[in-house]
C-alpha cells in the first residue's frame, strides 16, 4: 500500500485512540469545578483532591491493596502449574491449564455472577478478601500465558548439562529455571496488577456496595453529580499503565510476550 | 527429564495448589451459579435449594430475547469493524522496525487497560455539549452552537470500538508477525500491486486468523457492562446489564444465573458455529 496512505490510516487511529484521553487531560485541569474542553484556567486542584480527599483515598488504597495482593496470588497459582505442564506433558495439567485461560474467555459477568453466589453461600460476600481471591482466579490467565512462554523458552540442553553435571531438580529450578523466567514473572504480574486496578464488574458484584475500588468510584460520581477529580484520575491511569507497559517495553521483550517470533526465528 | 511422566505423589505436589484453587474458585462458584439457576426464588430472600425449570421458562420474554438479540447485535458490529480496522493496522505495526513496535504496543496496552468506566468517561466528555468535539467545530465555524452527540447508538458503538480495538490488535499481532515476508514481496516482484498483494496474499493466507480474531472480539464485546449505562439510552442496554439488574438490584440470583447459562451457550454456541464456518471455507478453496 502507498507510504501516503499508510500513514494517513496510522495517524487517523492514533488521532482517534488519543481523542479521549486529550480531553479528559484537558478537563483535568479545569480551575472551577465544571468539565470544560478547553479547561477555564488551569490548575492541579483535582488532582491535590485526588490525594487528600478521604472519598478518594480510600478508594485509591483499596485499589491498590486488592491489585498487588491478588496479583501475587494469580502469579502464584500460575507458577507451579506453568512448571508442572513444562515439565511433564500430561493430559489433566493441560486441562488445569485451559481452565485457567477459561475466566478471561468467557463474558465476565457469568464469572462474576459465579463469584457471587459463592461467596454470598460461604458468607464473604462484601468482604475485601472476597474481591482479592476473585481477581486472582479471574486474571490467573495472563501469568499463566506469560510465565508459560517463559518456561518455553529456556532450551532443554541447558537444563540437561545443569543435572548431568549433579544438580538436583530444586537446584536447577533455583539457579538455572528460575532467573530464566523472573523476567515473565514479572510481567506476568505486571498485566495482572493493571487489569486489576481498572476491573470493575467483579469487583461490583462481590463487595461493590462496602469495599469501593477506584472504578466503582468513578462510575458512582459519573451518576451522582460530576467532579474534575474523575478526569485527573483518568490520567493518573493512564500514566501508571503506560510507566508500567513502558518498563515491561524497555527491560523485557514486549513483541514476543504478545506472541511475536525472535527477530533470528523469523526466517 | 522433560516431557516424562510425573512419577509418585510427590512430584504432583506442584500441582495440588493451582488445582485446589482453581477448584474451589472457580469450579465450585460456577457449578453454584449452574445449580443456582434450577433454583426456587424466595422473594426477599435469596433462594430455596430445590430443581425447577421455572427460571428458564421466564427467559421466554420480550424484554430478554430483545436484549440478547441487540447485545449479539452490536457486539458483531463492533467486532466487523475492530477486525477491518485492526488488520491493516496490525498488519503495517508488524512490518515496523521493532523499537517502533514497542512504542506501538506500549501505547495500544496502555488504552486496553483502561476500565470501561474510563473509557465510557472519555467520550461522553468527548461527545457532551461543554466539553465535546462540536466545540471545536463550532470553533471552526461549521456548525452553530455546541450539541451533545450521546446517549445514542451511535456514540455506544464509537465506545465499543474503542474498548475492543487495542484487544483487537493483540489478538492479530501473534499471526501477523509471524507471517512470512518473502510471501508479499514475491507478489510485489511478480507485479502485483501493494492493494492486490494485500488482499490477495495477506488476507487470503491469514484467513483463519482473521475468523478466529473475529469470535474472541466478539466474546469481548459480548461483555460490555458499562458503556451501555453511560453511552447508551436504556433500550441499548445489554445482556450483562440485566443480568446485573436481576442479581443484585431485583435480589433474583436464581433468574440471573438462568440468564447467565443461557447467555453463555448462545455465545459459545455462535463461537462454534463461526469456527466451523470458517474451517469449511478452508476446506473448499
Amino acid at each position: 500500500m502507498s507510504k501516503t496512505l499508510r500513514i494517513l490510516f496510522l495517524g487517523i487511529i492514533l488521532f482517534l485512540l488519543c481523542g479521549p484521553l486529550i480531553v479528559v487531560g484537558g478537563v483535568s485541569l479545569n480551575a472551577k469545578k465544571r468539565l470544560f474542553f478547553p479547561p477555564d484556567g488551569v490548575s492541579l486542584r483535582w488532582y491535590h483532591e485526588l490525594l487528600t480527599e478521604s472519598s478518594w483515598l480510600i478508594p485509591v488504597q483499596n485499589s491498590l491493596t486488592i491489585a498487588t495482593t491478588s496479583s501475587l496470588i494469580a502469579l502464584s497459582i500460575a507458577l507451579p502449574l506453568a512448571y508442572f505442564l513444562w515439565r511433564y506433558r500430561v493430559f489433566y495439567a493441560r486441562a488445569l491449564f485451559t481452565l485457567g485461560i477459561s475466566p478471561f474467555i468467557l463474558p465476565p459477568v457469568i464469572t462474576a455472577l459465579g463469584f457471587l453466589s459463592f461467596w454470598v453461600t460461604v458468607g464473604f460476600y462484601g468482604k475485601m478478601i472476597a474481591t482479592i481471591i476473585s481477581h486472582a482466579i479471574f486474571f490467573v490467565t495472563l501469568p499463566l500465558v506469560t510465565v508459560s512462554l517463559g518456561f518455553e523458552s529456556i532450551d532443554h540442553e541447558i537444563v540437561e548439562a545443569a543435572e548431568t553435571m549433579g544438580a538436583d531438580s530444586g537446584t536447577v529450578f533455583r539457579t538455572v529455571i528460575f532467573p530464566m523466567i523472573r523476567p515473565y514473572m514479572i510481567s506476568g504480574y505486571a498485566f495482572a496488577f493493571v487489569l486489576s486496578l481498572n476491573e470493575y464488574i467483579v469487583a461490583y458484584m462481590v463487595a461493590g456496595f462496602t469495599v469501593e475500588t477506584l472504578p466503582i468510584k468513578i462510575f458512582n460520581s459519573l451518576r451522582y453529580g460530576y467532579t474534575p477529580v474523575m478526569a485527573s484520575v483518568t490520567v493518573v491511569f493512564v500514566l501508571l499503565a503506560a510507566l508500567i507497559f513502558g518498563l515491561i517495553g524497555r527491560f523485557g521483550d514486549l513483541p514476543k510476550l504478545l506472541g511475536a517470533m525472535n527477530p533470528e526465528e523469523t526466517k | 527429564m522433560i516431557g516424562e511422566k510425573p512419577k509418585g505423589v510427590l512430584a504432583h505436589v506442584a500441582l495440588a495448589y493451582p488445582a485446589l484453587m482453581l477448584g474451589v474458585f472457580f469450579v465450585i462458584p460456577f457449578g453454584m451459579m449452574v445449580a443456582v439457576s434450577f433454583f426456587h426464588r424466595e422473594p426477599g430472600g435469596f433462594y430455596i435449594t430445590g430443581f425447577e425449570l421455572t427460571n428458564y421458562r421466564n427467559l421466554y420474554t420480550a424484554l430478554f430475547g430483545r436484549t440478547l438479540l441487540f447485545s449479539l447485535f452490536i457486539a458483531g458490529i463492533s467486532a466487523a469493524v475492530c477486525v477491518s480496522l485492526g488488520f491493516p493496522f496490525t498488519y503495517f505495526i508488524t512490518r515496523m522496525r521493532r523499537r517502533v513496535q514497542v512504542v506501538w504496543l506500549v501505547f495500544l496496552m496502555s488504552v486496553l487497560s483502561l476500565s470501561e468506566v474510563i473509557i465510557g468517561f472519555a467520550w461522553s466528555l468527548l461527545l457532551s455539549r461543554t466539553a465535546g468535539l462540536s466545540n471545536l467545530l463550532v470553533w471552526l465555524g461549521i456548525m452553530d452552537k455546541p450539541v451533545a452527540w450521546y446517549p445514542g447508538f451511535a456514540a455506544l458503538l464509537f465506545g465499543i470500538c474503542y474498548l475492543a480495538f487495542p484487544y483487537t490488535v493483540l489478538v492479530l499481532y501473534p499471526p501477523l508477525s509471524r507471517l512470512d515476508p518473502a510471501l508479499p514481496e514475491a507478489s510485489l516482484t511478480l507485479g502485483a500491486s501493494p492493494l492486490k498483494t494485500f488482499f490477495t496474499v495477506i488476507v487470503s493466507s491469514l484467513r483463519n486468523a482473521i475468523v478466529a480474531a473475529f469470535v474472541m472480539v466478539f466474546v469481548f464485546t459480548l461483555g460490555v457492562y458499562l458503556l451501555p449505562q453511560i453511552l447508551g439510552r436504556p433500550h441499548h442496554w445489554t445482556l450483562s446489564v440485566l443480568i446485573t439488574d436481576q442479581a443484585i438490584y431485583q435480589t433474583n440470583m436464581p433468574m440471573a444465573a438462568s440468564m447467565a447459562i443461557f447467555f453463555m451457550v448462545v455465545s459459545l454456541l455462535l463461537v462454534f458455529l463461526t469456527m466451523v464456518i470458517g474451517k469449511r471455507k478452508r476446506i473448499e478453496t
